[in-house]
């Protein structure tokens, strides 16, 4: 019995994380936003919808437990990673300027933040949605067991 | 469902909110520090040789706009920042820069400069605001069609037409942008006084921070 709680009791921190992560993100792309006023280019919007949504269904997903979540937000975080992949891809210089489907207004390639020298804003992004698809992977896995 | 996740789902929901908002106002004063270390060390980010100004030399407090000819809002705040020069005769001065970041919005600068040269430059502006509709509807700034309102503003057009090309005036468009960027103004109106940003928008902001650096002043 324990030991079968103790299993739940993983997979909900798993979510949990998730969530976590997912919240911490929004709040993040938000104060760049809001606060500090960088103005999002099209890319970041694209990631934005993917994440924004993750903070609500993952919450919902935790009251009760519902392993069906990962149905739910995995199509989701896949989404988001494919372009937060794809934008620093762009961002880092592998994918040449010309091909950036953002010509008018913010450029998806500009710098605004540069914190310890290498976490750049996409770096973020990419860093959250790989997490959270991983997160959300092993715990699929975990399920199927 | 476990008491114990709510309060944890609950604790850190309250954490990163808190976070965010701790953040907020450590990012806001470390803003405020900057612009006022800039504001005296760098008087002339703020205002250059080349800037109009409205107002008694006197004044105690500068009114910095950063406003662009075709925003829409730049419109809108012109007859609040008159009425608060009324309300405060002498101690304000209204400084205007220009970040024309409309597309083609430097146009209409052009031919407020050359207006300056005839002597009608505030009433130039004037007439650029109130027929703004007509001409820059929808951020889709339209320079043909303002020509036919700028005779009401008592301006000699053949002498525009000449005078908008100078050189100089395009130099003092860049400086201007350059300066917006040091400053970080992204949006228009961008509003400093005495140098410092007006760090929430709105029109009962901008009275409280005028009226806060008036009673400093005075």
């Amino acid at each position: 019995m324990t030991n079968l709680d103790q299993t739940s009791n993983l997979n909900w921190t798993i979510i949990f994380i998730c969530w976590f992560i997912a919240s911490v993100s929004t709040l993040g792309s938000l104060f760049f936003s809001e606060i500090m006023e960088f103005a999002p280019c099209a890319l970041c919007w694209y990631q934005r919808i993917f994440m924004f949504p993750l903070v609500l269904i993952l919450l919902v997903g935790l009251f009760p437990f519902d392993k069906s979540i990962i149905k739910y937000a995995l199509p989701l975080a896949l989404a988001g990673w494919v372009f937060a992949f794809y934008h620093y891809l762009l961002y880092s210089g592998f994918i040449p300027e010309s091909l950036q489907p953002c010509s008018q207004g913010v450029s998806c390639s500009e710098t605004y933040v540069d914190l310890f020298g290498f976490l750049t804003i996409p770096m973020l992004s990419l860093l959250s949605f790989s997490t959270i698809v991983t997160l959300l992977f092993i715990l699929k896995r975990r399920l199927s067991k | 469902m476990r008491k114990q996740d709510i309060i944890l789902v609950l604790i850190s929901a309250i954490f990163l909110v808190f976070m965010f908002v701790l953040g907020v106002s450590i990012y806001k004063n470390q803003q405020a520090k900057k612009y006022e270390f800039m504001a005296l060390e760098n008087a002339s980010t703020f205002v250059r040789e080349h800037s109009q100004t409205l107002g008694s030399d006197d004044a105690k407090v500068y009114l910095i706009e950063f406003s662009d000819p075709a925003c829409e809002t730049c419109s809108a705040f012109h007859p609040f920042v008159k009425k608060l020069m009324a309300v405060n005769p002498g101690k304000i001065k209204l400084v205007v820069r220009y970040a024309p970041f409309h597309d083609g919005s430097d146009y209409f600068v052009k031919i407020l400069e050359a207006a300056r040269k005839q002597g009608k430059y505030w009433e130039t502006l004037e007439v650029m605001y109130k027929t703004q509709r007509y001409w820059a509807s929808h951020h889709n700034p339209q320079p043909k069609l303002i020509w036919k309102f700028l005779p009401s503003a008592g301006l000699d057009l053949e002498k525009i037409r000449n005078d908008m090309n100078d050189p100089e005036i395009a130099k003092l468009i860049k400086q201007d942008l350059a300066d917006a960027k040091t400053l970080n103004v992204r949006k228009t109106p961008g509003f400093f006084v005495n140098g410092k940003p007006l760090q929430s928008f709105g029109y009962k902001q901008l009275q409280e921070l005028v009226e806060a650096e008036i009673k400093d002043a005075y």
